[in-house]
């Protein structure tokens, strides 16, 4: 019988596998997400099958409340609070991972330092999984500050609780795994560490907490895969945990800052912005009117979303008025920063919502060589990812980050709210660019006064 | 015995990690969002582990607890993550699809 479920495991490991291979192209992502999930549900009914089950009356209860919380939670959430569900997501992974290493470690205790050390990891791993993400969550949501939050002596605290941790682990192996209070401290120092980790990073930098968050919620499923020495567990743990550093590696790179940086910097509090000289001319507003015009003549549009876009919930807005320039005769383009928003591919899926064809969305290494050509560039709610001083000027502290370079395109027009700085606290030079014209006003009410002029 | 099963677990974790930097490396930037909540999704494998805890049948209310708590948390990983990940997927048209 063992055979038989080792054998379903290895299925569910390979529909797995299959699953994320097919997400390499929107055409076939949707199936191999269906075939990952098939894999999940043929992982679940063997295990059912298992001996070891003797009590199905908590197994309905938890599998019945866990359905209707999540089936309830990814029907409800809007597409533009994704970042703040998927951060939840993860953080209810990395404490089922916490709780079922503990689990494991009171109902079969074992003497031996291996098993106890993955135990103690795997513990770790979860719950630092846990808090970070719950902390993620309220940043993400504004129910935290979003800026970076620090104090004295805090990155000392952290290596101390650190080292702390690694003593602990060392003494609760040695002791055979039987006392109970190295287990304890060891759990909430993790909690705590979760939570410390976390609070130093910045709003604009939650894509790489994300994804990392994502790498550890997979690192402390494949610990638990040691604990349980069950290998369905270990391989989609492993993969998993690759898969959130590969994306944590490609946000570093699209903000040219190392994984260090963006953890411990506390990047864009008001005292790592450096003062800057004030930059030199005038910005010159626009009219909706004048906008109109502009738009109307132009043969080439770009379109670059930002953050700004989500939070003015303008996503159809802009698709109406992209569709408007198409029937025009215009070509429009949508820039996307990798890490605009606040999440990975965030702006991708709030454009799919309002229908934009994936086609038109291009990348940024696609649209800068072109830029020349555009007629027209919209940044709508974008400040930093445009921000030509990223290239320009080597005292800027975003220096080097890859930027779009809108500032080359013919006209440059930036719907904002107002002047206020972006998150890294800076003046943006494009705004004083002779091409610039600053377009006032909440980004959806903007759109929608464009469009009526076009139908008008 | 224990050994060999030991290396057997590190040596399909090595591989799978391989396997999972050369697969994600492939996926490009528009599914990352997706990609992120599909993955979080199938790292809810550790249901697993929370049936196998929740079903013991065991007469120590605490481990009851973090077996019931244990197999919550997984299942709204796995239900969430896969629903929401379908959402998502189902909103990305090409030009011309009829929706």
């Amino acid at each position: 019988m063992n055979h038989w479920i080792d054998i379903a495991y290895m299925l569910s490991a390979g529909a797995f596998i299959f699953g994320i291979k097919q997400l390499s192209s929107p055409d076939t992502a949707r199936r191999g997400n269906m075939l990952s999930a098939s894999g999940m549900l043929l992982a679940i009914i063997v295990t059912l099958l298992n001996k070891g089950i003797l009590d199905f009356q908590w197994i309905v209860v938890g599998v019945v409340a866990g359905t209707v919380i999540g089936a309830l939670a990814a029907r409800l959430v809007a597409m533009t609070s994704m970042p703040e569900m998927v951060a939840l997501f993860n953080g209810s992974g990395g404490l089922a991972s916490l709780l079922v290493a503990w689990e494991a470690h009171r109902r079969s205790p074992s003497p031996e330092v291996f098993q106890n050390a993955t135990v103690l990891i795997s513990v770790f791993i979860g719950a630092l999984t846990f808090t970070g993400s719950l902390i993620a969550w309220g940043k993400l949501s504004g129910k935290l500050p979003g800026r970076p939050f620090l104090f004295p002596g805090q990155k000392p605290l952290n290596l101390v609780l650190i080292l702390a941790v690694v003593g602990l682990t060392v003494a609760f192996c040695a002791g055979g795994g039987a006392n109970l209070t190295f287990f304890h401290i060891v759990l909430g120092v993790a909690l705590l560490l979760g939570v410390l980790t976390t609070i130093p990073i910045g709003g604009a930098d939650m894509p790489v907490i994300i994804a990392l968050l994502n790498s550890y919620s997979g690192l402390a499923a494949c610990a638990t895969g040691f604990v349980l020495r069950n290998n369905v567990l270990v391989v989609t743990g492993s993969l998993v945990g690759a898969s959130g550093i590969i994306l944590t590696q490609i946000m570093c790179k699209a903000m040219n800052r190392s994984l260090g940086n963006v953890l411990f910097s506390g990047f864009g509090s008001a005292s790592t912005s450096k003062k800057q000289d004030k930059i030199e001319g005038e910005v010159k507003p626009i009219s909706v009117e004048d906008t109109f015009i502009l738009l109307e003549a132009a043969r080439s549009v770009a379109v670059v979303p930002g953050y700004g876009m989500a939070v003015a919930q303008a996503q159809h807005a802009v698709h109406e008025l992209g569709q408007i320039l198409e029937a025009n005769g215009a070509q429009v383009q949508y820039a996307i920063h990798p890490v605009a928003g606040r999440m990975p591919g965030h702006m991708n899926v709030l454009l799919a919502e309002a229908n934009v064809p994936y086609e038109q969305l291009v990348e940024m290494e696609a649209i800068n060589p072109v830029m020349e050509t555009v007629d027209v560039c919209l940044i709508i709610g974008a400040n930093d990812i445009v921000n030509p001083a990223a290239a320009e000027d080597p005292s800027s502290p975003i220096h080097g980050m890859p930027i779009i370079e809108a500032h080359k395109a013919r006209t440059v027009i930036v719907m904002k709210r107002s002047m206020a700085s972006g998150f890294a606290g800076i003046d943006n030079a494009l705004f004083f660019r002779e091409n610039s014209r600053m377009l006032f006003g909440d980004a959806r009410q903007t759109l929608q006064g464009l469009v009526a002029e076009f139908k008008g | 015995m224990e050994t060999t099963l030991l290396i057997y677990l590190f040596f399909i974790f090595l591989l799978s990690a391989v396997l999972g930097f050369e697969l994600i490396s492939k996926v490009p930037s528009t599914l990352h969002t997706p990609l992120m909540s599909g993955s979080n999704a199938i790292s809810g494998i550790a249901i697993v582990g929370a049936l196998l805890a929740a079903g013991s049948g065991t007469d120590d209310t605490l481990s009851r607890w973090l077996g019931l708590i244990a197999l919550i948390a997984a299942t709204v990983n796995v239900v969430g993550g896969y629903l929401v990940t379908d959402r998502m997927l189902e909103m990305f048209k090409k030009k011309g699809d009829k929706r």
